[in-house]
């Protein structure tokens, strides 16, 4: 009786009957509005109106079910406000609304995971299509279609990919406090991700879309119904971003304990700070342009329209005001991690720490003046490209403070190569390619040639699959032993990162060469003499997804498996989150602690500090 | 250790297993069309229609083209095998009604072998107001525009497959097939109706107004 | 320990030193090694003068660029190297949070050489726009521009063709230039955002429906270069390239010549030469 009394409520099975239940409706709304009176809107496969209000309501539907109308229900009759009561055991409120931080962080670890998996395996695609210039083993509609799912999911997911999982678990640990500043809307910014998700899976049945993840007007207008899923999918993404960075930065600015000021603050936090700035003001502007996009396509404006008043330039540089910053959300969570993880396993504090925030906050400024630089040969005022060379120049220099900070704190060190402090070296080597492939990209006359060619494709992957998913992997491997109890198993990590290195390397590093002999992105055809190249990039891609799929293996062996018992302190880290038991107590701290310095003293004579003393009586003060 | 082994063996399979079954899912329907060759030509007999119809596609109101195979039936698939350095003999059957070019320049036939014949008589351009369709393989440098059926034709024809008894126009060509390769053609003609320049759907989907051409 | 090892450039136990040192040997022997056998290398090879700055460029970029990515390459190898943990236990490192020397050093350089690539690369973009396309009023032109010869690319779904507006405007569906003749392109599209991207030529410009982008090429000696676009344009984005041609001059007025006798009869279709069309975007059928 309880397991099947437990299926009904509010949970995900609930969630997503109701959803499909309102997709239908909207379905049938669309339909009713538009009918066949009016001839433009006849075809059922064209009409896009009721796709998005399929989509739309599903979505709504899909957050009812889960309980999210429970208390504004509640405060609209009169209820006063009230934390809800947190759920305290069972794997069934991992598929719940729940307000507990850490759950969601591991909710969103794994529906990170599986979608992060779903853009790799479209990536595992395009690689096989690319074997052969003339044979083809998709059509190329359906290769656009994997090309462009594989760029949204990614760039929609990964965006919140450390924010997600390990901001929401950690910072809350970080900073003393007991609860994040809004746990309801933290379980709604993970929901709305899995319903984004699945949205954007479900292009397929309506034709795919033939734009890439930028969405380019006015072939996004001219597209089929699968556009709308690209649409929808990044506008609640948006939504997402926006409600995770308010969230986070409410909660670091108002809840840290006492003694905690900003000059003691983790560089981690320091981190998720400039980050959750630039989702706050930039993904606002990405629903906007695509609620434009909408209503080219549904409600007959022409706001991208050249023929008819408007101008593809608007989507350009509206999506770019929005895709600079979001190339640096995604970026910035990286440098956290990294400076974060590198006095842990160098056993030094971290040097430079205020050189270190100004870096984080000179990128976090500087990314809102350079978007043009993905528009330099696109017919804009040419004038302006000397300052946006400029700009995207001086870019370097915060970034560079970020280097010199985390090579100092390893100089001298006492370094362990364990596989976190792995991934994180990694992190140099990456991102000094990467970033000094961007010196030709930003470089206008360069860039003539590299813009929208294999070379500007490696150098992203670089910097984001390079700098970003090397540091998610670190955090795995460093935060998992908290988060589940659990160890993971040594010998398969370094398997896992040595391979996925090797492989990373091996599948970028000739793309370079790539694009320098002309091959333009997104392409299914290319010259017969690149064959050798891209056939060398396609199996090192193999290998690249192999290695995670030995990590997808490590995981489940360890977790499911072996199930060998984590110390509460496995990195002998000096950081809060390492102070308490693993797993962590459901209520964090039993009493609120007071801050005497900052997690990084390393080496010093004095007691740890940042950690609170023992009080005589025991228990924390 | 072993058991660790085990469980990466199952999941790496499982992982090409998912791999495949997708892969499979997208890679959906191609079907091709080979045309017998008598020696160094072969023939192709096609009919472009203004509905393909329920029968032969799931969207029923888009506009394609359809190949006769050697029983006489009427298909529609789109990539066709033809021999190296050989001549094709097309004959296109046009059931729809005019379209219109977007770029007039396309109304001049070009990359053939002699001329283009429509109804039998020798077309040197069509006006642009008037294309149906084109056939074009631009890596072979052939166009043809394809000439349309009268606005207030009478019999015109519904959904495929059409018969030849309906309205239609009769155009003749010959082009010259080079070295092995895969060379895609498309309709140049905006003829995809409820999309934006109207070059969406039907004109972006391979199987209707788009394909490809195995020359082995 | 009593002392904290003050540790920067100058250390007591010569681990500053030794790295200062291997970075500078390094440096000396890698930077112009790449500038002298790396450079040339570099695309769009010497097609055009456009093309010839870029390689002149990209030399000097990979060039300034060696310095860093050595410093950084050699002190990660030496770092792991030399302070590898030696212990099995846990044992702590010494505390050094900051040198403030150290910190205007790098802040000092890197912004020097940041602003030097900023510069350089400003000055090479106004030599003559570099072949990139700078839209309907360029900046950055070469000298003798108000005697470039017009041509236009229109780049539609899925194919570029191009009109010779001092030739009657006549339109053909493929490119030949005349050598040792600056060219002033005209780029736009007709319906979905391209990108004309002539390879050799260092030529790349966008082709944006309703707006005319301008780019300047110088051409040389009689070669054949790869077109490609640049911009997913839908469907065949990926067979949208074609083969162009750079000839001497007489061949190029017989080849003109021969276009508009065989492209004659549809001049009269054609509209009327304009920088910009604007085609009716409800186009359906029937």
């Amino acid at each position: 009786m309880t397991a099947f009394r437990r299926l009904i409520g509010f949970n995900l099975l609930t969630a997503v009957v109701l959803g499909i239940g309102g997709w239908y409706l909207g379905w049938f709304i669309g339909h009713q509005i538009t009918g066949k009176s009016l001839d433009f809107f006849g075809e059922i496969d064209q009409n896009d109106i009721s796709i998005f209000l399929g989509y739309f309501m599903g979505v709504i539907a899909f957050l009812l079910g889960l309980g999210f109308g429970v208390y504004p229900w509640a405060r609209m009759r009169g209820y006063p406000p009230s934390l809800r009561e947190k759920e305290t055991a069972g794997i069934g409120r991992y598929f719940t609304l729940c307000t507990d931080h850490k759950v969601v962080g591991i909710q969103y670890l794994w529906g990170i995971g599986l979608f992060f998996f779903v853009g790799g395996l479209n990536a595992m695609f395009i690689r096989a299509e690319l074997l052969s210039p003339t044979n083809h083993i998709f059509p190329p509609g359906q290769y656009l279609t994997l090309v462009g799912m594989h760029g949204t999911m990614m760039m929609g997911m990964m965006t919140s990919g450390i924010l997600g999982p390990f901001a929401n678990y950690v910072v809350p640990l970080m900073i003393g406090a007991r609860r994040m500043a809004f746990p309801r809307i933290e379980a709604l910014t993970f929901w709305l991700l899995m319903a984004a998700g699945t949205i954007l899976v479900t292009t397929i049945l309506f034709g795919g879309f033939p734009t890439g993840w930028t969405g380019y007007e006015p072939l996004n207008d001219q597209a089929n119904g699968g556009m709308d899923a690209y649409i929808a999918f990044f506008a609640l993404v948006g939504i997402s971003m926006t409600l995770l960075g308010l969230n986070l930065m409410a909660t670091i600015i108002t809840m840290r304990a006492p003694g905690l000021t900003w000059s003691r603050l983790p560089i981690f936090c320091w981190g998720v700070v400039s980050t959750a700035i630039l989702m706050v003001l930039a993904a606002p502007v990405l629903v906007a342009v695509l609620s434009m996009a909408m209503l080219d396509r549904t409600g007959q404006t022409s706001f991208f329209i050249a023929s008819a008043g408007g101008s593809p330039y608007l989507y350009e540089n509206l999506f770019w005001i929005f895709g600079h910053p979001e190339v640096y959300i995604l970026a910035l969570p990286g440098f956290g991690i990294v400076l974060e993880l590198l006095p842990v396993f160098s056993r030094k504090p971290l040097w430079g720490y205020r050189l270190a925030v100004a870096g984080l906050m000179g990128v976090t400024l500087l990314s809102w003046l350079v978007w043009q630089h993905h528009l330099f040969v696109s017919g804009i005022n040419s004038d302006l490209r000397p300052f946006y060379m400029l700009s995207t120049e001086l870019i370097s220099i915060p970034t560079g403070f970020t280097f010199l900070c985390g090579l100092m704190t390893i100089w001298r060190g006492q370094l362990r190569f364990t596989v976190p402090m792995l991934f994180c070296l990694a992190w140099f080597f990456n991102f000094l390619i990467g970033g000094l492939s961007g010196v030709f990209l930003s470089d206008t006359p360069s860039d003539v040639t590299t813009h929208g060619s294999f070379f500007s494709m490696a150098h992203f992957h670089y910097t984001i699959m390079g700098g970003l998913v090397f540091t998610f992997f670190a955090a795995i491997y460093y935060w998992v032993p908290k988060m589940f109890g659990v160890e993971l198993n040594e010998l398969l990590g370094k398997i896992h990162f040595w391979l996925m290195f090797i492989a990373f390397n091996s599948t970028f590093g000739p793309l370079f060469a790539v694009g320098f002999l002309g091959q333009p992105r997104r392409v299914v055809s290319y010259p017969s003499h690149l064959q050798f190249l891209n056939d060398w990039v396609s199996v090192s891609a193999f290998v690249l997804g192999f290695s995670m799929l030995i990590f997808l293996a490590n995981l489940v062996y360890c977790l499911v498996f072996a199930r060998v018992p984590a110390p509460a302190n496995p990195w002998a880290s000096l950081s809060l989150e390492f102070q308490l038991p693993s797993p962590v107590p459901v209520h964090n701290f039993e009493r609120v602690p007071v801050f005497t310095g900052d997690p990084y003293g390393y080496g010093e004579a004095a007691p740890p500090v940042g950690v609170p003393a023992p009080s005589p009586a025991g228990g924390m003060s | 250790m072993a058991k660790a082994a085990g469980v990466v063996a199952a999941i790496a399979a499982a992982g090409v297993l998912i791999g495949f079954y997708i892969s499979g899912y997208l890679v959906g329907n191609t079907k091709v069309f080979r045309p017998t060759a008598q020696g160094r030509s072969v023939h192709l007999t096609i009919e472009t229609v203004a509905a393909v119809g329920p029968q032969l596609a799931p969207h029923p109101d888009w506009v394609s083209y359809l190949v006769r195979d050697t029983s006489g039936h009427w298909r529609r698939t789109t990539i066709w095998t033809l021999p190296a350095h050989a001549l094709v003999h097309v004959t296109i059957y046009n059931f729809d009604s005019a379209s219109g070019l977007r770029n007039p320049l396309l109304g001049r036939p070009t990359g053939l072998v002699g001329s283009e014949l429509v109804d039998g008589k020798p077309l040197t351009v069509l006006p642009p107001d008037q294309p149906s369709h084109t056939f074009a393989v631009p890596e072979l440098g052939v166009l043809v525009p394809i000439a349309p059926v009268a606005d207030d034709a009478k019999n015109t024809c519904g959904y495929a497959p059409c018969p030849l008894s309906n309205a239609h126009r009769t155009i003749t060509f010959t082009f010259r097939t080079g070295k092995p390769g895969h060379y895609r053609w498309q309709c140049f003609v905006p003829c995809a109706a409820g999309f934006l320049y109207g070059f969406g759907g039907p004109m972006q989907t391979v199987g209707y107004m788009d394909g490809f051409l195995n020359v082995v | 320990m009593t002392t904290a090892p003050r540790d920067g450039v100058i250390a007591n136990d010569g681990h500053g030193r030794r790295f200062v040192i291997a970075f500078i040997v390094l440096s000396v022997i890698a930077t112009p090694l790449v500038a002298i056998f790396v450079g040339p290398l570099f695309p769009p090879g010497n097609g055009s003068a456009q093309a010839h700055e870029q390689v002149f460029d990209n030399t000097w970029l990979v060039a300034i660029m060696t310095p860093p990515a050595v410093f950084v390459v050699v002190f990660l190898l030496y770092a792991l190297v030399s302070f590898r943990s030696r212990s099995a236990a846990v044992v702590d490192g010494p505390p050094i949070r900051g040198d403030a020397r150290i910190q205007a050093v790098w802040m000092a350089a890197t912004g020097i050489i940041v602003l030097f690539l900023a510069g350089f690369g400003s000055y090479e973009l106004v030599q003559s726009g570099s072949g990139g396309g700078q839209g309907p009023n360029p900046a950055f032109t070469p000298a003798g521009a108000s005697k470039a010869m017009d041509v236009q690319v229109i780049a539609q779904q899925w194919e570029f063709t191009y009109r010779y507006p001092s030739y009657g405007g006549v339109e053909v569906p493929h490119l030949v230039l005349p050598a040792n003749t600056l060219i002033r392109l005209h780029v736009t599209s007709l319906d979905a955002i391209h990108s004309f991207w002539a390879y050799q030529l260092g030529v790349k410009a966008d082709a944006n429906p309703g707006v005319d982008n301008v780019a300047y090429v110088q051409t040389k000696g009689p070669m054949t270069f790869d077109i490609h676009c640049a911009e997913l344009c839908g469907l065949w984005h990926g067979y949208m390239f074609d083969t162009g041609q750079v000839v001497d001059a007489s061949r190029f007025a017989s080849w003109i010549k021969q276009q508009r006798t065989y492209f004659g009869p549809v001049v009269k279709y054609l509209p009327k030469y304009s920088t910009i069309y604007l085609p009716d975007p409800q186009r359906r059928a029937g």
